[in-house]
Protein backbone atom coordinates (compact mmCIF):
# COMPACT_ATOMS: atom_id res chain seq x y z
CA UNK A 1 0.00 0.00 0.00
CA UNK A 2 1.43 3.10 -0.84
CA UNK A 3 -0.04 5.86 1.10
CA UNK A 4 -1.16 9.33 0.01
CA UNK A 5 -1.50 10.71 3.78
CA UNK A 6 -3.70 14.15 3.63
CA UNK A 7 -3.32 16.99 6.08
CA UNK A 8 -6.65 15.88 7.22
CA UNK A 9 -5.37 12.45 8.69
CA UNK A 10 -2.26 13.99 10.07
CA UNK A 11 -4.89 16.17 12.31
CA UNK A 12 -7.18 12.75 12.65
CA UNK A 13 -4.27 11.14 13.76
CA UNK A 14 -2.75 14.14 16.35
CA UNK A 15 -6.31 13.93 17.50
CA UNK A 16 -5.37 10.23 18.31
CA UNK A 17 -2.52 11.09 19.54
CA UNK A 18 -3.88 14.03 22.11
CA UNK A 19 -1.28 16.13 20.13
CA UNK A 20 -2.20 19.94 19.06
CA UNK A 21 -0.33 20.71 16.00
CA UNK A 22 -0.11 24.35 14.66
CA UNK A 23 -0.79 24.59 10.52
CA UNK A 24 2.71 24.60 9.37
CA UNK A 25 3.28 21.43 11.82
CA UNK A 26 0.76 19.89 10.25
CA UNK A 27 1.63 20.17 6.40
CA UNK A 28 5.50 19.28 7.43
CA UNK A 29 4.33 16.02 9.27
CA UNK A 30 2.28 15.49 6.44
CA UNK A 31 5.65 15.26 4.31
CA UNK A 32 7.45 13.49 6.32
CA UNK A 33 5.04 10.95 7.50
CA UNK A 34 4.40 10.00 3.12
CA UNK A 35 8.43 10.21 3.60
CA UNK A 36 8.45 7.68 5.41
CA UNK A 37 5.66 5.54 4.33
CA UNK A 38 6.49 5.31 1.29
CA UNK A 39 9.76 4.08 2.50
CA UNK A 40 8.39 1.44 4.50
CA UNK A 41 5.97 0.01 1.44
CA UNK A 42 9.26 -1.83 0.57
CA UNK A 43 8.27 -4.32 3.04
CA UNK A 44 5.49 -5.36 0.93
CA UNK A 45 7.99 -7.03 -1.41
CA UNK A 46 8.30 -9.66 1.33
CA UNK A 47 6.07 -13.21 1.30
CA UNK A 48 4.71 -13.17 4.65
CA UNK A 49 2.12 -15.67 4.17
CA UNK A 50 1.92 -18.17 7.14
CA UNK A 51 4.37 -16.43 9.44
CA UNK A 52 3.42 -15.42 12.95
CA UNK A 53 4.38 -11.84 14.13
CA UNK A 54 7.07 -11.86 16.77
CA UNK A 55 5.71 -10.56 19.98
CA UNK A 56 7.78 -11.71 22.25
CA UNK A 57 11.60 -12.10 21.61
CA UNK A 58 11.27 -15.26 25.00
CA UNK A 59 9.36 -17.17 22.26
CA UNK A 60 12.35 -17.46 19.65
CA UNK A 61 13.73 -20.81 19.52
CA UNK A 62 16.42 -21.94 22.52
CA UNK A 63 15.62 -18.19 24.22
CA UNK A 64 14.36 -19.12 27.08
CA UNK A 65 10.67 -19.47 27.54
CA UNK A 66 8.06 -18.18 29.94
CA UNK A 67 9.62 -16.63 32.76
CA UNK A 68 8.03 -17.04 36.75
CA UNK A 69 4.43 -15.56 37.55
CA UNK A 70 4.78 -13.43 40.02
CA UNK A 71 2.17 -14.28 42.98
CA UNK A 72 -1.28 -12.16 42.89
CA UNK A 73 -0.94 -11.04 46.35
CA UNK A 74 -1.25 -7.54 47.60
CA UNK A 75 1.77 -5.72 48.47
CA UNK A 76 3.03 -2.63 49.68
CA UNK A 77 4.00 -0.32 46.13
CA UNK A 78 5.20 3.01 46.53
CA UNK A 79 5.16 5.56 49.28
CA UNK A 80 2.26 8.11 48.01
CA UNK A 81 3.52 11.03 49.56
CA UNK A 82 6.42 10.98 47.37
CA UNK A 83 4.01 10.07 44.24
CA UNK A 84 1.66 12.63 45.15
CA UNK A 85 4.70 15.59 45.66
CA UNK A 86 5.94 15.17 41.53
CA UNK A 87 1.73 15.84 40.61
CA UNK A 88 1.24 19.27 39.31
CA UNK A 89 -2.13 19.76 41.38
CA UNK A 90 -3.51 17.24 43.86
CA UNK A 91 -5.15 17.18 47.26
CA UNK A 92 -2.69 14.46 48.35
CA UNK A 93 -5.09 11.76 47.46
CA UNK A 94 -6.55 12.72 43.93
CA UNK A 95 -4.51 14.25 41.09
CA UNK A 96 -6.50 17.18 40.03
CA UNK A 97 -7.53 18.42 36.66
CA UNK A 98 -9.99 20.82 34.72
CA UNK A 99 -13.26 19.13 34.32
CA UNK A 100 -14.27 16.25 32.16
CA UNK A 101 -16.99 17.43 30.18
CA UNK A 102 -18.14 20.47 29.14
CA UNK A 103 -21.80 21.74 30.26
CA UNK B 1 42.05 17.63 14.24
CA UNK B 2 41.85 21.05 13.91
CA UNK B 3 43.86 23.22 15.91
CA UNK B 4 41.61 25.68 17.57
CA UNK B 5 39.13 22.22 18.92
CA UNK B 6 40.61 20.92 22.28
CA UNK B 7 40.23 17.34 22.73
CA UNK B 8 39.25 16.39 26.78
CA UNK B 9 39.65 13.09 25.71
CA UNK B 10 41.25 11.46 28.72
CA UNK B 11 41.16 7.63 29.91
CA UNK B 12 40.03 6.20 33.11
CA UNK B 13 41.94 4.24 35.45
CA UNK B 14 40.77 0.49 35.25
CA UNK B 15 38.45 -0.63 38.30
CA UNK B 16 41.09 -3.24 38.76
CA UNK B 17 43.33 -0.43 39.47
CA UNK B 18 41.08 1.73 41.39
CA UNK B 19 39.84 -1.32 43.31
CA UNK B 20 43.68 -1.91 44.72
CA UNK B 21 43.57 1.94 45.41
CA UNK B 22 40.64 2.11 47.44
CA UNK B 23 40.87 -1.34 48.97
CA UNK B 24 44.71 -0.67 50.00
CA UNK B 25 43.26 2.79 51.14
CA UNK B 26 45.79 4.34 49.27
CA UNK B 27 43.19 6.63 47.71
CA UNK B 28 39.64 7.32 49.87
CA UNK B 29 36.65 7.09 47.43
CA UNK B 30 35.76 10.30 48.90
CA UNK B 31 38.47 11.67 47.55
CA UNK B 32 38.14 10.10 44.46
CA UNK B 33 34.34 11.37 44.18
CA UNK B 34 35.19 15.31 44.88
CA UNK B 35 38.26 14.48 42.24
CA UNK B 36 35.76 13.11 39.48
CA UNK B 37 33.26 16.54 40.73
CA UNK B 38 36.29 19.04 40.13
CA UNK B 39 37.04 17.71 36.64
CA UNK B 40 33.29 17.82 35.70
CA UNK B 41 32.50 21.68 36.88
CA UNK B 42 35.89 22.23 34.48
CA UNK B 43 35.07 20.04 31.79
CA UNK B 44 31.07 19.42 31.65
CA UNK B 45 30.59 23.30 30.42
CA UNK B 46 32.22 22.50 27.14
CA UNK B 47 30.52 18.47 26.77
CA UNK B 48 26.92 19.30 28.19
CA UNK B 49 27.34 15.69 29.47
CA UNK B 50 25.68 16.10 32.80
CA UNK B 51 22.38 17.58 33.43
CA UNK B 52 22.52 17.47 37.17
CA UNK B 53 24.49 15.66 39.71
CA UNK B 54 23.74 13.70 42.77
CA UNK B 55 26.10 14.79 45.30
CA UNK B 56 25.04 14.11 48.59
CA UNK B 57 23.76 10.55 47.32
CA UNK B 58 27.56 10.26 45.97
CA UNK B 59 29.34 11.55 49.14
CA UNK B 60 27.43 9.15 51.37
CA UNK B 61 28.19 6.58 49.66
CA UNK B 62 31.79 6.93 49.25
CA UNK B 63 31.59 7.58 53.17
CA UNK B 64 30.19 4.61 53.72
CA UNK B 65 33.19 2.68 51.42
CA UNK B 66 35.66 4.15 53.33
CA UNK B 67 34.61 3.11 56.50
CA UNK B 68 34.25 -0.53 55.00
CA UNK B 69 37.96 -0.01 53.77
CA UNK B 70 39.14 1.27 56.76
CA UNK B 71 37.81 -2.11 58.63
CA UNK B 72 39.63 -4.15 56.37
CA UNK B 73 35.96 -5.76 55.48
CA UNK B 74 35.47 -7.38 52.30
CA UNK B 75 34.74 -4.83 49.38
CA UNK B 76 31.71 -4.91 47.20
CA UNK B 77 32.55 -5.32 43.81
CA UNK B 78 32.56 -1.70 42.63
CA UNK B 79 32.85 -0.12 45.86
CA UNK B 80 33.93 3.64 45.05
CA UNK B 81 33.68 3.53 41.51
CA UNK B 82 32.25 6.81 40.10
CA UNK B 83 29.40 6.19 37.71
CA UNK B 84 27.05 8.37 35.84
CA UNK B 85 23.44 7.45 34.75
CA UNK B 86 21.56 8.28 31.65
CA UNK B 87 19.09 10.87 32.22
CA UNK B 88 16.13 7.53 30.85
CA UNK B 89 16.79 5.69 33.95
CA UNK B 90 15.51 7.27 37.17
CA UNK B 91 17.49 7.31 40.33
CA UNK B 92 15.29 8.02 43.33
CA UNK B 93 15.17 11.97 44.83
CA UNK B 94 16.73 13.41 41.93
CA UNK B 95 16.04 14.74 38.45
CA UNK B 96 14.65 12.53 35.21
CA UNK B 97 14.44 14.36 32.70
CA UNK B 98 14.90 11.68 29.13
CA UNK B 99 16.21 14.77 27.85
CA UNK B 100 12.79 16.16 27.89
CA UNK B 101 10.72 19.63 28.68
CA UNK B 102 8.32 17.24 29.38
CA UNK B 103 9.87 16.27 32.54
CA UNK B 104 11.51 19.06 33.75
CA UNK B 105 11.75 19.26 37.49
CA UNK B 106 10.25 15.53 37.77
CA UNK B 107 11.87 13.85 40.64
CA UNK B 108 11.70 9.77 40.55
CA UNK B 109 10.30 7.98 44.01
CA UNK B 110 12.29 4.99 43.01
CA UNK B 111 15.41 3.65 41.56
CA UNK B 112 16.04 1.97 38.52
CA UNK B 113 16.44 -1.51 39.18
CA UNK B 114 20.15 -1.43 37.03
CA UNK B 115 20.99 1.89 39.08
CA UNK B 116 19.99 0.19 42.46
CA UNK B 117 22.16 -2.72 41.74
CA UNK B 118 25.36 -0.79 40.69
CA UNK B 119 24.90 0.86 44.03
CA UNK B 120 24.44 -2.27 45.92
CA UNK B 121 27.80 -3.30 44.45
CA UNK B 122 29.39 -0.22 45.59
CA UNK B 123 29.17 2.79 43.14
CA UNK B 124 29.24 5.69 43.66
CA UNK B 125 26.38 7.48 41.70
CA UNK B 126 27.70 11.05 40.74
CA UNK B 127 24.51 12.36 38.32
CA UNK B 128 22.54 12.09 35.52
CA UNK B 129 23.58 11.79 31.96
CA UNK B 130 22.11 13.96 28.90
CA UNK B 131 20.46 12.10 26.24
CA UNK B 132 18.20 12.75 23.05
CA UNK B 133 14.60 13.00 24.33
CA UNK B 134 12.80 10.18 25.30
CA UNK B 135 16.07 7.80 23.48
CA UNK B 136 15.03 9.50 20.03
CA UNK B 137 18.33 10.26 18.24
CA UNK B 138 21.35 9.24 16.67
CA UNK B 139 23.24 12.22 17.36
CA UNK B 140 22.29 13.85 21.13
CA UNK B 141 21.55 17.03 19.08
CA UNK B 142 17.41 15.86 19.95
CA UNK B 143 17.79 16.95 23.94
CA UNK B 144 15.90 19.75 25.00
CA UNK B 145 18.63 20.95 27.43
CA UNK B 146 21.58 21.43 24.21
CA UNK B 147 23.49 18.90 22.55
CA UNK B 148 26.16 17.22 24.20
CA UNK B 149 29.97 17.74 22.50
CA UNK B 150 32.31 14.63 21.31
CA UNK B 151 35.15 15.03 24.08
CA UNK B 152 37.29 14.00 20.67
CA UNK B 153 36.45 17.12 18.99
CA UNK B 154 33.99 19.49 20.27
CA UNK B 155 32.48 20.51 17.00
CA UNK B 156 30.87 17.03 16.65
CA UNK B 157 28.22 14.98 18.18
CA UNK B 158 29.05 11.85 20.61
CA UNK B 159 26.65 9.95 19.02
CA UNK B 160 22.98 9.11 20.57
CA UNK B 161 20.98 8.89 21.98
CA UNK B 162 23.44 7.64 25.09
CA UNK B 163 25.62 10.78 23.96
CA UNK B 164 26.11 11.86 27.33
CA UNK B 165 26.62 8.33 28.74
CA UNK B 166 29.59 7.75 25.88
CA UNK B 167 30.92 11.20 26.34
CA UNK B 168 31.39 11.10 30.18
CA UNK B 169 33.52 7.84 29.74
CA UNK B 170 35.69 8.99 26.78
CA UNK B 171 35.82 12.42 29.27
CA UNK B 172 36.62 10.65 32.40
CA UNK B 173 33.94 12.27 33.94
CA UNK B 174 32.91 9.04 34.91
CA UNK B 175 34.91 5.46 34.77
CA UNK B 176 31.53 4.14 34.06
CA UNK B 177 28.06 4.78 32.81
CA UNK B 178 24.60 3.12 32.13
CA UNK B 179 23.21 4.14 28.83
CA UNK B 180 20.15 2.66 27.12
CA UNK B 181 19.72 0.71 23.43
CA UNK B 182 16.82 0.78 21.45
CA UNK B 183 18.33 0.83 17.73
CA UNK B 184 21.92 1.19 18.59
CA UNK B 185 22.01 4.09 21.47
CA UNK B 186 24.79 2.48 23.37
CA UNK B 187 26.89 0.97 20.35
CA UNK B 188 26.62 4.22 17.88
CA UNK B 189 27.69 6.92 20.81
CA UNK B 190 30.65 4.29 22.18
CA UNK B 191 31.95 4.22 18.62
CA UNK B 192 31.98 7.80 17.64
CA UNK B 193 33.55 8.52 21.36
CA UNK B 194 36.21 5.47 21.25
CA UNK B 195 34.43 3.52 23.91
CA UNK B 196 33.19 0.02 24.58
CA UNK B 197 29.52 -0.10 24.73
CA UNK B 198 27.65 -3.29 25.34
CA UNK B 199 24.33 -4.25 24.22
CA UNK B 200 23.14 -7.05 26.41
CA UNK B 201 20.61 -9.69 25.20
CA UNK B 202 16.57 -8.22 25.64
CA UNK B 203 16.07 -9.66 28.94
CA UNK B 204 19.13 -9.61 30.60
CA UNK B 205 19.00 -6.64 32.61
CA UNK B 206 15.91 -5.34 34.17
CA UNK B 207 14.16 -2.38 32.27
CA UNK B 208 12.31 -1.54 35.42
CA UNK B 209 12.47 2.23 36.25
CA UNK B 210 13.93 2.76 32.49
CA UNK B 211 11.53 5.60 31.03
CA UNK B 212 10.10 3.36 27.92
CA UNK B 213 10.97 4.01 24.78
CA UNK B 214 9.97 0.74 22.66
CA UNK B 215 9.40 -1.56 25.11
CA UNK B 216 9.54 -4.73 23.04
CA UNK B 217 13.51 -3.74 21.89
CA UNK B 218 14.99 -0.99 24.87
CA UNK B 219 17.89 -2.63 26.55
CA UNK B 220 19.54 -1.11 29.70
CA UNK B 221 23.76 -1.95 29.08
CA UNK B 222 27.29 -0.29 30.45
CA UNK B 223 29.48 1.74 29.19
CA UNK B 224 32.88 1.87 30.22
CA UNK B 225 36.85 2.62 29.06
CA UNK B 226 37.43 -1.39 28.29
CA UNK B 227 36.06 -4.43 27.74
CA UNK B 228 36.97 -6.24 30.89
CA UNK B 229 35.24 -3.49 32.68
CA UNK B 230 32.43 -3.33 30.68
CA UNK B 231 31.75 -7.22 31.44
CA UNK B 232 31.92 -6.72 35.05
CA UNK B 233 29.87 -3.47 34.75
CA UNK B 234 27.48 -6.41 32.94
CA UNK B 235 27.60 -8.94 35.66
CA UNK B 236 26.20 -6.26 37.89
CA UNK B 237 23.33 -4.95 36.32
CA UNK B 238 22.18 -8.28 34.59
CA UNK B 239 19.66 -10.79 36.23
CA UNK B 240 16.15 -11.32 36.98
CA UNK B 241 13.50 -9.05 38.42
CA UNK B 242 10.40 -9.65 38.97
CA UNK B 243 9.23 -5.92 38.38
CA UNK B 244 9.78 -6.59 34.53
CA UNK B 245 7.98 -8.65 32.85
CA UNK B 246 10.31 -10.11 30.31
CA UNK B 247 13.15 -10.38 32.66
CA UNK B 248 15.25 -13.15 32.07
CA UNK B 249 15.85 -16.14 34.00
CA UNK B 250 18.88 -17.08 32.18
CA UNK B 251 21.78 -17.84 35.06
CA UNK B 252 24.06 -14.77 34.83
CA UNK B 253 27.80 -15.87 34.02
CA UNK B 254 31.05 -14.48 35.40
CA UNK B 255 31.46 -12.49 31.68
CA UNK B 256 34.84 -10.49 33.28
CA UNK B 257 36.14 -13.80 33.86
CA UNK B 258 34.76 -15.66 30.49
CA UNK B 259 36.13 -12.15 28.83
CA UNK B 260 39.96 -13.53 29.39
CA UNK B 261 38.83 -17.06 27.59
CA UNK B 262 40.87 -15.68 23.91
CA UNK B 263 39.27 -16.20 20.59
CA UNK B 264 41.44 -19.40 19.39
CA UNK B 265 39.01 -21.51 17.16
CA UNK B 266 36.30 -19.05 17.70
CA UNK B 267 35.00 -18.77 14.26
CA UNK B 268 33.69 -15.27 12.82
CA UNK B 269 31.01 -14.33 10.69
CA UNK B 270 31.36 -11.15 8.33
CA UNK B 271 28.04 -9.99 6.41
CA UNK B 272 28.37 -8.62 3.29
CA UNK B 273 25.10 -6.88 3.98
CA UNK B 274 26.84 -4.38 6.29
CA UNK B 275 29.93 -3.59 3.55
CA UNK B 276 28.35 -2.06 0.91
CA UNK B 277 27.44 1.40 -0.27
CA UNK B 278 27.64 4.31 2.05
CA UNK B 279 30.51 2.82 4.22
CA UNK B 280 33.03 5.16 4.85
CA UNK B 281 36.05 4.14 2.83
CA UNK B 282 38.48 4.67 6.66
CA UNK B 283 35.77 2.87 8.40
CA UNK B 284 36.09 0.01 6.08
CA UNK B 285 39.63 -0.03 6.37
CA UNK B 286 39.90 -0.26 9.95
CA UNK B 287 37.00 -3.20 10.03
CA UNK B 288 39.11 -5.23 7.71
CA UNK B 289 42.05 -4.43 10.05
CA UNK B 290 39.96 -5.40 12.76
CA UNK B 291 39.32 -8.84 10.90
CA UNK B 292 42.77 -9.71 10.22
CA UNK B 293 43.93 -8.94 14.01
CA UNK B 294 40.94 -11.48 14.54
CA UNK B 295 42.22 -14.26 12.26
CA UNK B 296 46.21 -13.60 13.60
CA UNK B 297 44.48 -14.32 17.20
CA UNK B 298 43.29 -17.70 16.05
CA UNK B 299 39.75 -17.14 14.52
CA UNK B 300 38.32 -18.72 11.20
CA UNK B 301 36.56 -16.03 9.29
CA UNK B 302 33.80 -16.88 6.60
CA UNK B 303 31.16 -14.62 5.12
CA UNK B 304 27.69 -15.18 6.08
CA UNK B 305 24.30 -14.37 4.66
CA UNK B 306 22.06 -11.68 6.27
CA UNK B 307 19.44 -11.53 3.01
CA UNK B 308 16.73 -9.51 4.34
CA UNK B 309 19.15 -6.97 6.08
CA UNK B 310 17.53 -3.97 3.84
CA UNK B 311 14.28 -4.30 5.41
CA UNK B 312 15.69 -3.87 9.34
CA UNK B 313 15.62 -0.12 8.76
CA UNK B 314 11.36 -0.19 8.00
CA UNK B 315 10.68 -2.49 9.86
CA UNK B 316 12.32 -0.86 12.97
CA UNK B 317 10.56 2.45 11.70
CA UNK B 318 6.97 1.18 12.35
CA UNK B 319 7.96 -0.95 15.62
CA UNK B 320 9.69 1.45 17.69
CA UNK B 321 7.41 4.60 16.65
CA UNK B 322 4.01 2.11 16.93
CA UNK B 323 5.35 1.50 20.48
CA UNK B 324 6.56 4.62 21.12
CA UNK B 325 3.41 5.91 20.64
CA UNK B 326 1.85 3.50 23.41
CA UNK B 327 4.50 4.81 25.85
CA UNK B 328 4.39 8.03 25.68
CA UNK B 329 1.06 8.52 25.95
CA UNK B 330 1.54 8.51 29.81
CA UNK B 331 2.91 12.00 29.46
CA UNK B 332 -0.69 13.67 29.91
CA UNK B 333 0.10 16.75 32.31
CA UNK B 334 -1.98 14.67 34.99
CA UNK B 335 -0.05 12.75 37.42
CA UNK B 336 3.71 14.37 36.66
CA UNK B 337 6.02 16.33 34.80
CA UNK B 338 4.97 19.24 32.66
CA UNK B 339 1.32 20.97 33.06
CA UNK B 340 -0.15 23.74 30.75
CA UNK B 341 -0.86 26.32 32.77
CA UNK B 342 -3.94 27.55 30.65
CA UNK B 343 -6.15 24.44 30.00
CA UNK B 344 -9.68 25.10 30.72
CA UNK B 345 -10.53 21.26 29.70
CA UNK B 346 -9.13 17.94 30.50
CA UNK B 347 -8.90 17.26 26.66
CA UNK B 348 -7.13 20.89 26.51
CA UNK B 349 -4.86 19.97 29.30
CA UNK B 350 -3.24 16.77 27.48
CA UNK B 351 -2.56 18.38 24.17
CA UNK B 352 -1.41 21.71 25.08
CA UNK B 353 0.90 19.78 27.54
CA UNK B 354 2.02 17.64 25.63
CA UNK B 355 3.01 19.75 22.49
CA UNK B 356 4.86 22.29 24.71
CA UNK B 357 6.78 19.30 26.28
CA UNK B 358 7.27 17.34 23.72
CA UNK B 359 10.05 17.93 21.02
CA UNK B 360 9.53 17.66 16.93
CA UNK B 361 11.07 15.08 16.76
CA UNK B 362 9.29 13.14 19.38
CA UNK B 363 5.87 14.28 18.25
CA UNK B 364 7.43 12.97 14.29
CA UNK B 365 7.61 9.40 16.19
CA UNK B 366 4.19 9.44 18.36
CA UNK B 367 2.08 10.33 14.52
CA UNK B 368 3.53 7.82 12.64
CA UNK B 369 3.35 5.40 15.33
CA UNK B 370 0.03 5.93 16.07
CA UNK B 371 -1.08 5.78 12.40
CA UNK B 372 1.07 2.71 11.90
CA UNK B 373 -1.12 1.15 14.93
CA UNK B 374 -4.74 2.94 14.14
CA UNK B 375 -7.50 0.94 12.46
CA UNK B 376 -7.09 0.04 8.84
CA UNK B 377 -3.49 0.13 8.90
CA UNK B 378 -2.43 -2.13 11.63
CA UNK B 379 -2.12 -5.27 9.77
CA UNK B 380 -0.34 -3.34 7.06
CA UNK B 381 2.28 -1.60 9.15
CA UNK B 382 2.62 -2.92 12.58
CA UNK B 383 1.56 -6.47 11.88
CA UNK B 384 3.37 -6.64 8.82
CA UNK B 385 6.32 -5.43 10.46
CA UNK B 386 6.55 -8.04 13.74
CA UNK B 387 6.14 -10.84 10.70
CA UNK B 388 9.52 -9.62 8.72
CA UNK B 389 10.81 -9.14 12.54
CA UNK B 390 10.39 -12.76 12.65
CA UNK B 391 12.40 -13.42 9.45
CA UNK B 392 15.21 -11.35 11.04
CA UNK B 393 15.38 -12.91 14.12
CA UNK B 394 15.40 -16.40 12.27
CA UNK B 395 18.44 -15.31 9.90
CA UNK B 396 19.92 -14.66 13.21
CA UNK B 397 19.61 -17.44 14.67
CA UNK B 398 20.82 -19.57 11.09
CA UNK B 399 23.74 -17.84 10.91
CA UNK B 400 24.47 -18.29 14.30
CA UNK B 401 24.59 -22.04 14.22
CA UNK B 402 27.61 -21.61 11.46
CA UNK B 403 29.64 -18.61 13.33
CA UNK B 404 30.03 -18.02 17.05
CA UNK B 405 30.41 -14.32 16.67
CA UNK B 406 29.24 -11.78 13.80
CA UNK B 407 31.31 -8.71 13.49
CA UNK B 408 30.62 -5.29 11.64
CA UNK B 409 31.11 -1.36 11.57
CA UNK B 410 28.95 0.07 14.24
CA UNK B 411 28.55 2.61 12.01
CA UNK B 412 29.23 3.31 8.65
CA UNK B 413 30.80 7.11 9.41
CA UNK B 414 32.63 8.11 12.58
CA UNK B 415 31.64 11.13 14.35
CA UNK B 416 29.74 13.78 12.01
CA UNK B 417 29.28 17.71 13.17
CA UNK B 418 27.13 19.37 14.97
CA UNK B 419 24.69 20.94 12.66
CA UNK B 420 25.72 18.51 9.73
CA UNK B 421 22.31 17.53 8.33
CA UNK B 422 22.70 13.29 6.64
CA UNK B 423 20.69 14.67 3.93
CA UNK B 424 22.41 11.74 1.77
CA UNK B 425 19.37 9.27 2.33
CA UNK B 426 21.71 6.01 1.53
CA UNK B 427 23.88 7.04 4.22
CA UNK B 428 20.94 7.50 6.77
CA UNK B 429 19.49 3.96 6.03
CA UNK B 430 22.91 2.44 6.27
CA UNK B 431 23.51 4.21 9.16
CA UNK B 432 20.61 2.60 11.37
CA UNK B 433 21.05 -0.90 9.55
CA UNK B 434 24.07 -2.36 11.43
CA UNK B 435 22.51 -1.45 14.74
CA UNK B 436 18.54 -1.85 14.38
CA UNK B 437 19.29 -5.79 13.00
CA UNK B 438 20.15 -7.36 16.72
CA UNK B 439 18.20 -4.54 18.22
CA UNK B 440 15.10 -6.42 16.42
CA UNK B 441 16.24 -9.73 16.74
CA UNK B 442 17.18 -9.12 20.54
CA UNK B 443 20.75 -10.36 20.17
CA UNK B 444 23.87 -9.58 22.02
CA UNK B 445 26.57 -7.31 21.18
CA UNK B 446 29.18 -5.24 21.84
CA UNK B 447 30.70 -2.31 20.12
CA UNK B 448 34.95 -1.76 20.87
CA UNK B 449 37.14 0.70 19.47
CA UNK B 450 39.22 -0.41 16.39
CA UNK B 451 41.35 2.51 15.57
CA UNK B 452 40.60 6.15 14.36
CA UNK B 453 40.64 8.01 11.18
CA UNK B 454 43.25 9.70 9.76
CA UNK B 455 41.75 12.78 11.42
CA UNK B 456 41.78 11.27 14.91
CA UNK B 457 38.27 10.11 15.22
CA UNK B 458 37.30 6.87 16.37
CA UNK B 459 36.00 3.86 14.76
CA UNK B 460 34.08 1.08 16.20
CA UNK B 461 33.40 -2.26 15.38
CA UNK B 462 30.25 -4.24 16.44
CA UNK B 463 31.15 -7.81 17.90
CA UNK B 464 27.13 -9.53 17.98
CA UNK B 465 26.51 -13.41 19.51
CA UNK B 466 23.46 -14.96 20.10
CA UNK B 467 21.19 -14.68 22.52
CA UNK B 468 22.92 -14.88 26.35
CA UNK B 469 26.23 -15.18 24.08
CA UNK B 470 28.01 -11.71 25.94
CA UNK B 471 30.75 -14.01 27.02
CA UNK B 472 31.46 -14.80 23.54
CA UNK B 473 30.90 -10.99 22.62
CA UNK B 474 32.79 -10.21 25.34
CA UNK B 475 36.55 -12.17 24.67
CA UNK B 476 36.36 -11.33 20.40
CA UNK B 477 36.04 -7.79 21.35
CA UNK B 478 38.95 -8.31 23.97
CA UNK B 479 41.09 -9.45 21.24
CA UNK B 480 40.35 -6.55 19.25
CA UNK B 481 41.24 -4.53 21.98
CA UNK B 482 44.53 -6.03 22.47
CA UNK B 483 45.02 -5.94 18.23
CA UNK B 484 45.64 -2.16 19.70
CA UNK B 485 44.64 -0.86 16.12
Amino acid sequence: MTAKVSVEEVERVAELAHLELKPEETVRMSKDLNAILDYVAELNEIDTTGIAPLEQISELEGVGGVTDLRVDSVVASLDRTAVMAAAPDSDGVFFKVPKVIER
Amino acid sequence: MPSETKSYVETPKSLAALREEIASGKTKAAALASSYYQRIEQVNPHLNAYLNLTKERALAQAERIDQLAAKGDPLPALAGIPVGIKDTLVVKGAPSTAGSKILEGYQAPYDATPVAKLEDAGAVLLGKLNCDEFAMGGSNENSAYGPVHNPVDLERVPGGSSGGSAAAVAANLAVATLGSDTGGSIRQPASFCGVVGVLPTYGRVSRYGLIAFGSSLDRVGPIAANVRDAATLLGVIAGHDAQDATSSLAPVADYAADSDQGVEGLRIGVPAEYFADGLDPEVREKIEKGIESLKAAGCTVKPVSLPHTKYAVPVYYLIATAEASANLARFDGVRYGHRSPDAKTLAALYKNSRDEGFGPEVKRRILLGTYALSAGYYDAYYRKAQQVRRILAEEFLRAFAEVDAIVTPTAPTPAFKIGEKVDDPLAMYLSDIYTVTASLAGICGVSVPSGKTAAGLPVGMQVLACHFGESTAFRVARAVEAAKL
